[in-house]
């Protein structure tokens, strides 16, 4: 039987989620043992590929791209985990919600700089309106919150997740 | 302590997992096997090693702070809780092993350095401006220092520069390409005012380190390279030699008599409207700006990071480092990854320094003398 093949993609966070995965330590390697790592922020692939298992998304939904690479992971996966509390709530990038991305830009890119005031564009990916967690725009299956989830909660939603179980991080795990 | 731990998870997360592949498979390697996995089929020590130093750092600041992401340990006016004997001495326990892995790999390094010479004459390797924290009397400082600024041939631009008139020395602007704003020294004016900051500014502009080890080794780092390397390939050098430093002054700071001293937080209320926090984080030096108003409540934010202070630099080095590599016809994809290689020296914030894509898509267009598209090439 061929390995689970496992993803992991960041969009509006801090990479602390996977710096909580890289925080397994020595099982990083045993799990790798048991999947394929088929993308994500270790391994150089460039483009999100089909047929995944599992994909664990880090981040809220901020921007276009964000809601583009949302809807092409939902469209290649089979179990999509929302990891921590900016994919599961949208979290700090939510905290920006009730000002708007118009004055948040104003303030960093015309406000606070000394010379060439400009907002960045077009190369850059819009701000959406509003950011918002993974579920407020595709479907998920596990919800894992935390800020971030532990080493130990990833590790074992993983095991449970390759060995066929569905993970309950109800009770074990909280927001913050 | 918390920061010199983090110094050290963090350089440990920069070099073995995010670029010991290209430097121990090579860089061009197969992209398949090329990442950590790989690394550890290929030399399992090298990459218990990584693991290990990471998990040495991590293990402090959870022990210090409660967890190993954001821990809500520092408060204003001091820690919420003091350190107790036994969380003193687990961490002294484990010094000894870490300590050996970190001069185990400055060894495998400096056995290799050779091989990379080609690398080190094309990643980023021009005069500049470099910027860090130093104590009094010259010693790097890593907290509680003020700002130098030393360019290429050593002559001192600025120095004890108090970190709360940074406006005065630095400007930010904006291009319209990034959302990440790049900085430029002053007095030079922009683009010329172009600095580094980080492990190969920090060894630059400091004296020395102030252990004796570290010290020892970065005495040969200059023997091998000059006084002031210019090549930003060093900056994986330096940053080894970091850890080295690092982990000797946690220990220094674990045998202070006063470290299990409980008074470790004073109380006050709002007696000042605006303050500027400066720290040297593992990329570089770090600059944050607050107002706040009567309650304390934040009203206006200015967060200079080191990634930003190395913005026009790393756009520097990716020409140079593509101007080298990417010649002709046969485009190959180890070029193009060294393309890539050259931003990880500077070890920005994940989303760029990793392989991922969608995360840094990578086109180069490559066009004649008079400018003309005559081929894109991407990966």
């Amino acid at each position: 039987m061929s390995k689970p093949r496992l993803a992991t993609i960041w969009l509006d966070g801090c990479s602390g989620c996977h710096m909580s995965l890289l925080d397994m330590d020595e099982r990083l390697f045993d799990i790798t043992e048991r999947v394929d790592i088929v993308y994500g922020a270790l391994v150089d692939v460039k483009e999100f590929p089909e047929d995944v298992d599992v994909t664990l998304v880090e981040g809220a939904i901020s921007s276009e791209d964000d809601l583009r690479k949302i809807y092409e992971v939902r469209r290649n996966t089979r179990v999509l985990v929302s990891l921590g509390d900016c994919a599961v709530t949208s979290n700090v990038p939510g905290m920006r919600n009730q000002i708007g991305p118009a004055a948040i830009l104003e303030r960093a890119y015309l406000e606070n700089v000394t010379i060439n005031p400009q907002l960045p564009g077009p190369m850059v990916p819009r701000l959406l309106a509003m950011s918002r967690p993974v579920h407020a725009v595709v479907k998920v299956d596990v919800f894992v919150p935390g800020c971030p989830p532990s080493a130990d909660l990833i590790h074992s939603v993983l095991d449970d997740l390759i060995s066929g179980r569905v993970p309950v991080t109800a009770g074990v795990t909280c927001f913050g | 302590m918390l920061n010199l731990a983090q110094i050290v998870q963090s350089h440990a997360l920069s070099f073995f997992y995010l670029s010991s592949p290209d430097l121990l498979l090579g860089f061009d390697s197969d992209p398949a096997l090329r990442n950590l996995v790989g690394v550890a089929r290929q030399t399992p020590d090298l990459a218990r090693d990584g693991v290990a130093l990471r998990r040495f750092g991590q293990r402090i600041i959870e022990r210090l702070g409660g967890k190993r992401i954001h821990p809500a340990w520092v408060v204003p006016g001091g820690v919420s809780r003091p350190l107790d004997a036994s969380e003193r001495d687990s961490i002294l326990a484990e010094i000894p092993d870490a300590r050996e892995r970190a001069h185990r790999t400055l060894e495998w390094f400096k056995k290799n350095v050779a091989s990379w010479t080609e690398e080190a004459a094309h990643f980023g390797d021009f005069p500049s401006l470099y910027m860090g924290l130093v104590h009094e009397g010259g010693n790097a400082a890593y907290s509680d220092g003020l700002l130098r600024v030393v360019d290429s041939s050593g002559w001192v631009m600025a120095d004890g520069v108090d970190p709360r008139a940074y406006d005065e020395y630095l400007g930010e602007t904006v291009e319209p390409w990034s959302y990440l704003k790049s900085t430029y020294f002053k007095p030079l004016g922009y683009p010329a005012g172009i600095y580094r900051v980080g492990p190969l500014a920090r060894l630059n502009v400091a004296e020395r380190l102030g252990t004796s080890a570290a010290d020892a080794e970065l005495a040969e780092y200059r023997d091998r390279l000059g006084r002031y390397p210019s090549s930003s390939f060093h900056y994986h050098y330096a940053r080894l030699i970091e850890i080295v430093h690092c982990i000797d002054v946690i220990d220094e700071i674990l045998s202070r008599p006063d470290i299990l001293d409980p008074h470790v937080r004073a109380r006050a209320q709002i007696n000042r409207n605006e303050g500027v926090g400066v720290s040297e984080a593992p990329r570089g030096v770090l600059i944050h700006h607050y107002k706040v108003d009567d309650d304390g409540l934040v009203e206006w934010v200015n967060l200079v990071i080191a990634t930003g202070h190395n913005n026009l630099a790393m756009n520097r080095s990716v020409l140079q480092t593509a101007r080298h590599y990417i010649k002709g016809d046969q485009v190959k994809e180890g070029m193009l990854n060294r393309v890539e290689a050259v931003i990880r020296c500077y070890d920005p914030c994940l989303s760029c320094s990793t392989h991922a894509v969608g995360q840094m898509p990578l086109e180069v267009d490559i066009r004649d003398a008079e400018g003309s598209l005559l081929r894109q090439v991407s990966r």
